[in-house]
């Protein structure tokens, strides 16, 4: 599993070379330190914290996050990043892995949404809880194939109301999602744009995340990567863990459904 | 075959008909959840969720109006734009270069509008190979259309509102939404059409 | 109380690749912070590795190395269950010991 992700990995980094344009010395030096960095990814640092951080009792209730219900039972983490987003009753709302992990943070340890909310993407000091979480639980469906659920009608209504967000062009620039991702062989500046409409490209949303960004050294989550993709519509803020970024995650992972997860990931 | 056969048959085709076809339009349940969860911020601001004749048009035909429709909204967009008052078109196209370059501005980490990030979507001087392919190539923009006054003005008026030409572009209107200063898109007319630029070297 | 490492050490014939993933900002003290302000220096200075008990490995560290940083080296003589025990300590005095078992290479 762990040749796969190398050679995954490598296969990447070769692709991404042969597209990008006449090498410089920087970005050689660039591609040697992304090779050291994918036989061992930093992410892997996020992964333990993570563990550690799942198993320790925290916040008013003085409680561990083991009972969490991820979608497959109280405490079950095998595969479950990989059957998310899914319905669940006790909300009565679709959720993606990171709203999950919120919510039970929130009703097992008693945090605060306000406390989550307000700092929870990666800086240069600090990783936010609930990213070494989401890479911890991501890390538990390595080498598992894509299946977000379509059984619930709030699943499915959940895919269509994500699929019409995808396509919402709004915002300053009349950007929408698919403005950058709803065509194939464009890339912004030397970065490729995959084409998210389709199922083949759709895995490009949902690899390699969480991921370890090098520049700068922080570990990010796909809810941070949503943020910023709203940002750089010119669009006001989605809200942190909120149903919209459950929606788009739905769209995204279920057109994904099928391709094996390679587990957390390294992005430029 | 009697009345009440016929009714029930063409009832039944309808029902099956109606399972068979896709559902509904899910567009007001995505905007009613936008609206709940997302906030203002910086300069970006909720107005920015709503969706402007142009916006509403082109997500209501998934950016593939009929022709009447979008000649109708590309003449109103293209009332709109504002001309220089002094008739002149062309800037300085060192700056202009800097513009394209620039793609900082209105977004809510912003303080306003910057820079036209033309190369984020556009080939434009031979010398930048960081290039994007949203867009078309500009480079030799004048070159192969011609240097007159009707390319000066078409090129002033692509970069004022992109939409007056073609109305579900994905290209920003960035005079019309104030993104870029009138001298801005002179420099970067200048960009397009100088002879001495290096777009048309 | 510093972040955990992780160690990898696997097998190949009679020597022992070992590869460390350490946790830790590496602030060099050129760094401004958003504010404008230098963010002190803050890295590690020296890592040490023992195998089974004997230190085979001792090295100073200056602020040049990446942050979040990978150390791999190999150690000639390890056999499979051998304990591997590595040591930082950074320029404030915060240390961090972790310790894993040499697997046999696949």
């Amino acid at each position: 599993m762990r040749h796969a992700l190398v050679l995954g990995l490598a296969a990447a980094v070769s692709w991404l070379r042969a597209s990008a344009q006449a090498p410089d010395p920087t970005a050689a030096e660039f591609d040697k330190f992304r090779e050291v960095l994918e036989q061992d990814n930093p992410a892997e640092l996020f992964e333990v914290k993570g563990a550690e951080l799942w198993r320790a009792r925290r916040g008013p209730k003085n409680a561990s996050l083991e009972q969490c219900d991820l979608g497959l039972g109280p405490g079950v983490l095998k595969g479950a990043y990989a059957q998310l987003p899914r319905y669940f009753a006790d909300v009565d709302l679709v959720m993606d892995a990171e709203a999950r992990i919120v919510h039970c943070i929130m009703t097992l340890q008693g945090f605060t949404y306000a406390e989550l909310a307000k700092q929870p993407f990666s800086s240069l000091v600090r990783t936010p809880e609930p990213v070494s979480l989401v890479t911890y639980v991501a890390a538990q469906s390595r080498g598992m194939k894509f299946a977000s659920p379509q059984n619930h009608p709030k699943e499915r209504a959940t895919y269509e109301t994500g699929k019409a967000i995808f396509h919402y062009r709004a915002g300053a620039f009349d950007f929408s999602c698919a403005s950058c991702h709803g065509a194939d062989d464009k890339r912004i500046r030397t970065q490729p744009l995959p084409n998210f409409t389709k199922p083949e490209q759709a895995i490009r949303a949902v690899q390699g995340w969480p991921g370890y960004r090098m520049t700068g050294g922080v570990m990010h989550s796909l809810q941070w990567r949503m943020n910023d993709c709203y940002r750089q519509q010119r669009f006001p803020e989605p809200g942190y863990t909120s149903e919209t970024l459950s929606a788009l995650l739905a769209y995204l992972t279920v057109n994904a459904n099928g391709h094996v997860y390679r587990g957390p990931g390294i992005k430029r | 075959m009697r009345l009440e056969s016929i009714g029930a048959l063409a009832l039944a085709a309808l029902l099956l008909a109606s399972c068979a076809t896709p559902q509904r339009d899910y567009g007001p349940d995505a905007l009613a959840m936008m609206k709940r969860d997302f906030h203002a911020r910086g300069i970006a601001g909720m107005d920015r969720l709503n969706e402007d004749s142009v916006q509403a048009t082109c997500n209501k035909y998934q950016d593939n109006p009929p022709e009447e429709v979008a000649a109708k909204l590309e003449k109103e967009e293209f009332t709109a734009i504002k001309w220089p008052a002094d008739g002149k078109l062309l800037g300085d196209w060192k700056a202009g270069e800097r513009i394209a370059q620039n793609g900082q501005g209105m977004a809510w980490s912003d303080k306003g509008g910057v820079g036209g990030s033309c190369y984020n979507c556009h080939q434009v001087g031979p010398r930048e190979s960081s290039f994007g392919t949203l867009g078309p190539s500009l480079y030799q923009f004048a070159k192969k259309r011609g240097y007159g006054a009707d390319i000066q003005r078409y090129a002033y008026g692509k970069i004022y509102n992109a939409k007056a030409y073609s109305l579900c572009s994905q290209m920003p209107r960035f005079g019309h939404v104030r993104a870029l200063t009138e001298q801005q898109m002179k420099d970067l007319t200048a960009l397009l059409m100088d002879p001495a630029s290096p777009v048309n070297q | 109380m510093a972040d955990p490492m992780k160690i990898r050490a696997t097998l190949q014939g009679d020597v022992a690749d070992v590869r460390v993933l350490i946790a830790h900002p590496m602030e060099t003290g050129q760094r401004k912070d958003a504010a404008g302000k230098l963010v002190p220096m803050h890295f590690i200075q020296n890592i040490t590795a023992q195998l089974n008990g004997k230190t085979v490995f001792d090295a100073d560290v200056s602020q040049a190395v990446s942050r979040n940083p990978v150390f791999a080296f190999k150690v000639k003589g390890a056999k499979a269950g051998d304990k591997i025990v590595i040591t930082w300590t950074d320029n404030k005095g915060e240390k961090r010991t972790d310790e894993t078992t040499v697997r046999a290479g696949s």
